[in-house]
């Protein structure tokens, strides 16, 4: 680990200023920025403690509804927040299948979704990283390349984002509040995430000294949470980043969908929305074969990166598990193991081949 | 630039100089305060074999910097036993065989007894695994962990009821 400045401000004002200095990064609960420090992967000059800036560990019930949930509060509460996961049971169902205990026990909520890409070249220093060293190349392209993306990726970086939590919440229209040394902002999640095009280094559209004070999720996305669900498949049965992962919500009226929400993860460098795919279901009845056309709508504009094809077809599927799951309705208590397309939900009646048996 | 931080460890107030804000909190127990029963697998948040209570709560002490943690409560396997008497669940994993080689036996101690204060698993063993999963046991102890932190729980919960009565 490199040598760096601690600073420990007091204040937002005086963080954002010592934060907007060239070399600086912000630290919350630091699961990640350590080991990426550890890794000499971040070489900070100057570490910003944001942990005792005040009132940004409160999750607040906004007079119209909406919930505003400060950037420190940690993952774990969130999720285990009784009022928070009725309401919003998909966000609760995401946070509980990232990471391990420990994690979500110190994970912050502004730092998940600033979290790095897990891309083994963008971690090892011997790699050609364009993300990590600008114009160094991507040996991804040609090397073990079977989990990153299928969609929105370029010939300079072909990471995905690995954030869980962010996936329900580009669905529901979450949005950040931002400050920073030219004021303050509101950013929608689903545009705080920038694709690699050319300059896959500018990771967010955070200006520097830029500072996640909250997220807020509008009172309108309260309407789905009868038939919300997050599914992602994984490597193993739990503490891994998905393969790929889904969040599902719908909004049914008299038998037929009013809206429906999806968006997917582990497939791009950003929690990927399905606007067409989500279109495609408004105000008809949730069928199976409905359900099959909004999922190749979502795919439609993939491909392959590397050996990564399969993706493709597993991304389909996990949009049509969590299409389905969801209308089957959010389930009374979370599953034993969240978001697992392997938790028995007893009451289930699935379409097509269940692995419940 | 030396940092001045207040710790209480096992009950105990400690004031730490920090002369380099790098230290983790692993590190300090291990190098600095000659508590070496929180044990170093991994150094990167993958293992558990570092887990500690920060104010009550598991986390994995390799991804904490001593100087953002100033005021804190920390917990170690060395805090739990009173005398030569075991804590719970440090019984309940001798009683369920919970170990073999021992090297992460003092992350799982402190993850259950976390895990029990959480009190989201009730008594299912499949609850019990998903939220142990941050706790690697390379000897595949599992089958004792699970009962050892199901056993522990109750007994937990009998002494509360005791206690109240």
């Amino acid at each position: 680990m490199n040598r760096f400045d601690y600073i420990r401000p007091a204040s937002v004002p005086e963080a954002i200023a010592a934060g907007a200095a060239p070399g600086s990064v912000y630290l919350a609960a630091g699961t990640n920025l350590l080991d990426l420090m550890k890794g000499a992967v971040a070489q900070p000059e100057r570490i910003v403690d944001i942990t005792r800036l005040p009132g940004l560990d409160r999750i607040d019930w906004l007079p119209g509804g909406d919930v505003r949930i400060g950037a420190l509060v940690r993952n774990a509460d969130l999720a285990y927040d009784m009022r928070f996961a009725r309401t919003f049971p998909a966000v609760a169902e995401a946070l509980l299948s990232g990471a391990s205990p420990q994690l979500r026990n110190a994970a912050t909520v502004g730092g998940n979704l600033m979290q790095r890409t897990r891309c083994a070249y963008f971690h090892d220093l011997a790699s050609a990283c364009n993300r990590r060293a600008p114009g160094s190349g991507c040996d991804a392209r040609d090397g073990e390349n079977r989990l990153h993306a299928v969609l929105g990726w370029s010939e300079s970086c072909v990471a995905t984002h690995p954030s869980d939590f962010s996936v329900p919440l580009v669905a529901l229209d979450a949005v950040i509040e931002v400050e920073g040394p030219a004021g303050a902002r509101e950013i929608a999640v689903a545009a705080l995430h920038s694709l690699p095009g050319t300059t896959p280094e500018r990771e967010t559209v955070l200006a520097p000294g830029e500072l996640i004070l909250a997220l807020r999720i509008p009172v309108r996305a309260a309407a789905f949470a009868r038939h919300a669900r997050y599914l992602k498949l994984r490597e193993r049965a739990s503490y891994a980043f998905a393969v790929v992962s889904a969040a599902a919500a719908l909004e049914l009226e008299a038998g037929v969908i009013r809206e429906a929400r999806i968006a997917l993860g582990g497939v791009a460098a950003k929690p990927w929305r399905a606007n067409e795919a989500e279109l495609s279901l408004a105000g008809i009845n949730p069928t199976r074969e409905a359900f099959l056309k909004a999922a190749e709508l979502a795919l439609a504009e993939a491909r392959p990166s590397g050996d990564n094809a399969f993706k493709i077809e597993l991304a389909r599927r996990i949009v049509m598990r969590a299409l389905t799951l969801a209308l089957e309705g959010t389930p009374a208590v979370m599953p034993a193991l969240p978001a697992s397309p392997f938790s028995a939900i007893p009451e289930a009646k699935l379409f097509g081949a269940n692995h419940v048996a | 630039m030396s940092l001045s931080i207040s710790l209480a460890i096992n009950g105990q107030p400690r004031h730490i100089a920090l002369d380099d804000p790098r230290v983790t909190l692993l590190d300090l127990l291990r190098e600095q305060l000659d508590l070496t029963g929180t044990k170093k697998g991994c150094d990167r948040g993958q293992c558990g074999a570092c887990t500690v209570l920060v104010d009550g709560r598991r986390i994995n002490s390799c991804l904490a910097l001593v100087a953002s943690l100033d005021g804190a409560e920390i917990t170690t396997i060395e805090g739990l036993a009173a005398g030569e008497v075991l804590h719970p669940v440090q019984a309940a994993f001798i009683a369920h065989d919970g170990f073999q080689c021992g090297y992460c036996t003092p992350g799982q101690i402190m993850s259950a007894i976390g895990l029990i204060t959480e009190g989201q698993a009730g008594d299912d063993p499949e609850r019990i695994r998903e939220l142990m999963s941050g706790n690697i046991c390379r000897c595949g102890a599992y089958q004792g962990i699970t009962e050892a932190v199901l056993d522990a729980q109750k007994a937990l919960a009998e002494r509360k009821g005791r206690d109240a009565a």
